[in-house]
């Protein structure tokens, strides 16, 4: 009962936050500082390990599929297998995974120090409502920075496969031949399901850490737990919603 | 009642003059779960007063100070900040009141200048130049003039106590609420944050309440004193007033004797 009630209590209390910051999004202009620091957190510093793990997702997708593809003869689909996968599932799903591990925990951590050393109450003493200052600029972020580190991901995620098909020697396929059979059954709506899929995934990741970060009470040790927390929420948050997301696009 | 009770709260920065506010405080009481914190507080500050609440530590000081800023819901009664509810979010717009916490509550990833420049920017009072004119003089009136490009993790305790009132000066505040202000620093320099509340007070005429377990800043300082013991204010008066206290508890947490035959925790109740 209690966990119910915690859920519940959490629902609202996110829910709350994405009110009361939506009703500062007119302070979003003189805010540019902060939404390009928080774009430079959110996108500059999560490309590299997108970038690297996409690559290999796509590599390991294009091994897999040689391999098991060698013996029916249907290997020229792999770019097609590769370019769909990473589009619309494994592209959006990890880039949010990544954002969830990488500026999630950051998100909760920083918000949750602010809270628990009072410089939240300071904000509030100071008539500065906190949702303005700290949440609005980062959700704003997200919504922008998002769907570029999903492109990112793709394009890294499907040249990581033609490289693979390329030089493993059971595959043997050119890059003209992997490409073709990737345009050929990877449409424009595909890669734009994975992006309406990244962008949900991504702000709703940001607004539950900052959430978890700002309901933060007690000393340093809670900081930790607050942390912990908000990673695991916004994972089970992610698969959740996959699963909704997706049934919705279908 | 001071004789600056009728006083106007000067501006620091333009000498303009507001009316100073007072703070009345009507049969509070506040309970977190089952524990009682505050029980049925009533007293009240006048405008340009410098109160001082005493109490040994978890007697609900800061409890108490938080419900005057708003920061916490009373569970029963009522706080008032000039004729405004501490509750409502409209008491932070009409009356401009600053609180100096503890440990200074420095925003840790902004320089100090930034720490004291971010009130004025967010509610956009003046241009860049204003802003930077106004937040020199604050450090100026608090000898801070070298500090301005430090960050709080470059500042000692005591600078950083000073780099916090001078945050809540930049507010203009009619209402000053300071929280443990002397603290964990050393005996000069507790006495030169004293003596910074009382030129603030004597100076610009600012309403302040300060909430100190130090006898000294509360003789030397305080218009009016109040001692809360276990959620109960058991004392309000003038400091001359606790100089020969006739309560055993006021006597016992002012003048403690240190008795290492018979020890006071060994008393305590667990």
């Amino acid at each position: 009962m209690n966990q119910l009630t915690a859920i519940l209590e959490g629902i609202g209390s996110t829910m709350l936050l994405l009110v009361r910051s939506l009703s500062h999004v007119g302070t979003l202009p003189r805010q540019r500082a902060r939404f390009i620091e928080q774009c430079f957190m959110i996108g500059y510093t999560t490309l590299p390990i997108v970038a690297i793990l996409s690559f290999f997702i796509g590599s390991v997708l294009a091994l897999q599929a040689g391999y098991s593809m060698q013996n029916v003869g249907a290997k020229q689909f792999i770019g097609s297998l590769v370019g769909l996968s990473m589009a619309r599932e494994l592209g959006p799903v990890m880039v949010a995974i990544l954002l969830a591990g990488r500026v999630g925990s950051a998100i909760a951590a920083e918000l949750a120090s602010m809270k628990v050393y009072q410089e939240v109450d300071a904000l509030v003493t100071m008539n500065i409502p906190p949702e303005r200052m700290l949440v609005l600029p980062r959700l704003a972020a997200a919504l922008v920075m998002v769907p570029v580190l999903a492109i990112i991901a793709n394009l890294v995620g499907w040249f990581g496969g033609a490289i693979v098909a390329k030089y493993v020697s059971f595959i043997s396929i050119d890059p003209p031949a992997y490409f073709s059979a990737l345009r050929r059954y990877t449409e424009f709506k595909d890669v734009m399901n994975g992006l309406i899929k990244t962008e949900v995934f991504g702000f709703v990741v940001v607004l539950v850490c900052c959430n978890i970060g700002l309901n933060t009470r007690g000393g340093p040790r809670e900081i930790g737990a607050s942390v912990t927390r908000a990673v695991v929420t916004s994972l089970i948050l992610i698969l959740v919603l996959d699963y909704f997301v997706t049934k919705a696009l279908l | 009642m001071p004789d600056s009770a009728s006083t106007p709260t000067r501006n620091p920065f333009t000498q303009t003059e507001t009316p100073a506010v007072g703070v009345k405080i009507e049969g509070l009481s506040k309970s977190f779960g089952r524990h009682q914190v505050l029980k049925d507080i009533t007293f009240s500050v006048a405008p340009g007063e410098i109160f001082v609440l005493m109490g040994p530590s978890g007697s609900g000081k800061s409890v108490l100070l938080k419900h005057i800023v708003g920061l916490e819901t009373p569970s029963a009664g009522r706080v008032f900040v000039d004729t405004f509810d501490a509750t409502s979010e409209e008491t932070r717009e009409r009356v401009r009141m600053a609180l100096v916490f503890q440990a200074g509550a420095l925003f840790n990833s902004l320089s100090v200048y930034d720490n004291l420049a971010l009130y004025p920017r967010e509610h956009r009072l003046a241009d860049e130049a204003g802003i930077r004119e106004k937040v020199m003089r604050a450090l100026q009136i608090l000898s801070l003039e070298n500090a301005a490009s430090k960050f709080p993790a470059e500042l000692s305790g005591g600078m950083k106590k000073r780099v916090a009132i001078a945050r809540a000066l930049v507010m203009e505040p009619q209402l000053m609420l300071y929280d443990e202000p002397t603290s964990e620093l050393d005996p000069v320099m507790s006495a030169t944050i004293s003596e910074i509340i009382a030129t603030l007070k004597d100076e610009f005429h600012v309403t302040s309440i300060v909430v100190s377990h130090d006898r000294d800043l509360a003789l030397s300082i305080a218009d009016r004193v109040g001692i809360l013991m276990g959620g109960e204010l058991i004392y309000v008066g003038p400091p001359a007033g606790l100089r020969d206290p006739q309560d055993p508890r006021i006597a016992d947490f002012l003048n403690p004797r240190i008795d290492i035959k018979n020890p006071r925790f060994k008393k305590l109740e667990t």
